[in-house]
C-alpha cells in the first residue's frame, strides 16, 4: 500500500481497501501535425468503491483525456499514451486488446457523458438502447433484457417507463435523456461509473435531480464514480475526494473538506477565488 | 415583488420601459414565448433577467432589440415607442442599443480580420468611416476600442481563431461599445468560458459600466454570477416574470416559490453546506486533529 495522501481520508472504506481502479504516472500525447499537445502528464488518481472522486479543471486541464483513457476512448491517432498504467482488477487496461477493453466497457466500467442527444442514437427507441448493453455482456434473452431495461428506466425516476421505452431521443427533455443515459450506463452494474460533465448542459434545477440521482445510485449499488467537472460547487457538493489539474498535470488531490478549507495549491486557490457564489457577494 | 423598489444610490430613471409584451409563434398551435412583460430597466443599472431554458427570456431580449415583433404591448427606449418611431428614429435608437452573445465562436465571421470585425458597426452607421477616405478613421477608432476592452490595438490585421474565447469575447464587447451605446444587452455573455476566464470578462464589464455610464440587460442561467452583477432581478418561467426586485432581496427573501427552487438548486461552493454536509458531518467530528 503507498502511502499518498488519498488514503489517510475520511472515506466510508477501510484505510487500508485496495483501490478499485488506480491510475499511475499516465501521460498522454496528441500528436498533431504540426505540434504535439502533453495532454495528461504523469497524472495519479485512485478510486475505491462507494466513493466518488471528482476531477476539476478548466479547457484544457487534460480531465477529460485522462477520463477516456481509463476506456481508452480517446482517438488513436492522434492520441498516444507514452507511459503510465491505470489498474483495474489487477489489470492494466492500457495494455488490453480492443476487444478485451470492449468486455469490460459498459460492464464493469460505464461511462456517462455531457451531451445525451450526441451519446444516444436518434433512430432507436431508448428502451432498446438500454437493452442493447445487456445483449452485449450478458446471456439474457431478449425479453429478459427488456425487463432490465425497463427496471434500469424506472431506477433512474424516469416517469411510466413502459410508455417512455417506446419514445426516440428527441422526444424527451434533456434531464430524461441524461437519465436514460444513467440508465444505459448503469443497467451492466458497473462498479466504476465515469461521469464527464454529467450536468453541465442542463438547467440548474435538473441539475440537482441528476447529482442526487448519481448519489443515491451509488450509494445503492456501492459505485466508486469518477466525476470529470468544471464546477467546483458541483464537487463540493458530491465528492469525497477531489483531483485538481491544470495544464495535463495534477496539482493537487485530496479529501474535499481538506482541499477547500486549506487549498494547498495556488490555482487550487485561485480556482476557488473566482468561482462565483451565491452567498456574500 | 415590487418592480418599484429602489436602489437609493442608482435610481435611475427608466431607460428602457417594457410594457404588456406579448410574443406568439406559430400557427395552428400557439406558443407564447413571452407573456405579458413589462418591466422599465433604469439608466445605469444591471438587470439581470434569469430563468431555465426555454423560459423566453432569449425571445424577450429580442422584443426589446426591435429584432422581433410583439405580437401586442410596447417597447419604450428613453421614452419613444420603438413600434411607432419612424425609419430614421429607429436606426437612431438601434445605434444606442448594442447586443453581446454568449458564444464568440459563431459569433464572428471568421473570415474577417478583427478590425472589420469591430468597424463593422460603424460603417454601417457612420458614412465617415466608409472607403477608402474613411479607413484611417475607423482603424484609429478600432485601437481605442480594443485598449478599452483590455486587448491591444496592434492586434487589428489578425483572424478570430488567433484568440482565446476569452479575447474573442473582448472583441465582441469592443464592437458591441463602437456605437457608443447607452444600454448592452449581454446574453449569456460568459457562460461558454472558462472560470477563470469569466472573471475577467466580468470585472471589464463592470470597469465599462462604471467609466461609460453604460445600463445593462444581462440574460444567465447562472445565479450566482448574477449575484455577483445584478442591481435587480427579473426571474422568468413560462414567458412570465414571476418575480422583480432588487438583487439583495431576491436572493435572501424570495418571494415566488419558483425562485426559492431555483435558489435551492444551486450548488453550494462548501462542503460542509451542500447536500452532503450531513454525511460529512460525523466523520469530520472523528478526524479533526
Amino acid at each position: 500500500m503507498t502511502m499518498d495522501r488519498q488514503t489517510r481520508d475520511h472515506s466510508p472504506h477501510p484505510v487500508d481497501a485496495e483501490p478499485l481502479l488506480q491510475i499511475k504516472h499516465l501521460s498522454v500525447d496528441f500528436r498533431l501535425p504540426t505540434s504535439v499537445v502533453h495532454a495528461v502528464q504523469d497524472v495519479s488518481l485512485a478510486v475505491h468503491a462507494g466513493e466518488t472522486l471528482a476531477v476539476v479543471g478548466e479547457s484544457g486541464s487534460g480531465k477529460s483525456a485522462t477520463a477516456l483513457s481509463v476506456l481508452g476512448l480517446n482517438p488513436t491517432p492522434p492520441c498516444v499514451y507514452t507511459g503510465g498504467e491505470i489498474l483495474f482488477d489487477g489489470h492494466d487496461l492500457l495494455k488490453l486488446s480492443e476487444k478485451e477493453l470492449g468486455r469490460i466497457r459498459g460492464r464493469d466500467i460505464a461511462m456517462v457523458f455531457q451531451d445525451p442527444m450526441t451519446s444516444l442514437d436518434p433512430l432507436q427507441h431508448v428502451g432498446a438502447q438500454v437493452a442493447e448493453v445487456l445483449g452485449h455482456h450478458t446471456g439474457m434473452s431478449r425479453a429478459e433484457a427488456r425487463e432490465a431495461a425497463l427496471a434500469a428506466l424506472d431506477e433512474v425516476g424516469i416517469p411510466d417507463p413502459a410508455q417512455r421505452y417506446r419514445q426516440y431521443p428527441h422526444e424527451l427533455s434533456g434531464g430524461l435523456r441524461q437519465r436514460v443515459m444513467i440508465a444505459t450506463a448503469l443497467v451492466g452494474r458497473p462498479r466504476v461509473l465515469i461521469a464527464d460533465e454529467p450536468t453541465t448542459a442542463l438547467d440548474v434545477t435538473v441539475q440537482r435531480q441528476i447529482l442526487d440521482l448519481l448519489v443515491t445510485l451509488q450509494h445503492k449499488h456501492d459505485m466508486a464514480v469518477v466525476l470529470i467537472t468544471h464546477d467546483l460547487a458541483v464537487v463540493a457538493e458530491t465528492a469525497d475526494r477531489v483531483a485538481v489539474m491544470n495544464k495535463g498535470e495534477v496539482v493537487e488531490s485530496g479529501d474535499v473538506l481538506d482541499v477547500f478549507d486549506r487549498p494547498a495549491d495556488d490555482y487550487t486557490r485561485r480556482l476557488l477565488a473566482v468561482t462565483p457564489r451565491l452567498e456574500a457577494a | 415583488m415590487s418592480p418599484e423598489t429602489r436602489t437609493p444610490a442608482t435610481a435611475g430613471r427608466p431607460l428602457l420601459e417594457l410594457s404588456g409584451l406579448r410574443k406568439e409563434f406559430g400557427g395552428r398551435n400557439v406558443n407564447v414565448a413571452v407573456d405579458d412583460v413589462s418591466l422599465e430597466v433604469r439608466e445605469g443599472e444591471t438587470l439581470a433577467l434569469v430563468g431555465e431554458s426555454g423560459c423566453g427570456k432569449t425571445t424577450l431580449t429580442r422584443l426589446l432589440l426591435r429584432l422581433l415583433e410583439p405580437t401586442a404591448g410596447s417597447v419604450r427606449f428613453d421614452g419613444r415607442d420603438l413600434a411607432t418611431v419612424s425609419a430614421a428614429e429607429l436606426r437612431a435608437v438601434r445605434r444606442q442599443m448594442q447586443v453581446v452573445l454568449q458564444d464568440p465562436y459563431s459569433s464572428m465571421n471568421p473570415r474577417m480580420r478583427i478590425t472589420d470585425i469591430v468597424a463593422e458597426p460603424l460603417i454601417t452607421h457612420d458614412p465617415a468611416v466608409r472607403g477608402r477616405r474613411g479607413r484611417a478613421r475607423a482603424r484609429e477608432r478600432v485601437g481605442e476600442l480594443l485598449e478599452a476592452v483590455g486587448l491591444n490595438a496592434g492586434i487589428q490585421d489578425r483572424y478570430p481563431h488567433e484568440f482565446s474565447g476569452g479575447q474573442r469575447q473582448r472583441v465582441s464587447i469592443a464592437r458591441a461599445l463602437a456605437l457608443r451605446p447607452r444600454l448592452l444587452v449581454l446574453d449569456e455573455p460568459t457562460s461558454a468560458l472558462d472560470v477563470s476566464v469569466q472573471a475577467t470578462v466580468l470585472e471589464l464589464l463592470a470597469d465599462l459600466q462604471t467609466r461609460l455610464g453604460l445600463t445593462y440587460v444581462f440574460v444567465s442561467h447562472n445565479l450566482a454570477v448574477v449575484r455577483q452583477v445584478a442591481d435587480r432581478v427579473a426571474v422568468m418561467r413560462r414567458g412570465r416574470l414571476v418575480e422583480v426586485g432588487e438583487a439583495a432581496q431576491v436572493f435572501h427573501t424570495p418571494q415566488h416559490p419558483y425562485t426559492r427552487q431555483l435558489l435551492d438548486a444551486v450548488p453550494v461552493l462548501d462542503p460542509r453546506r451542500g447536500r452532503r454536509a450531513a454525511e460529512r458531518a460525523p466523520r469530520t467530528s472523528g478526524e479533526s486533529r
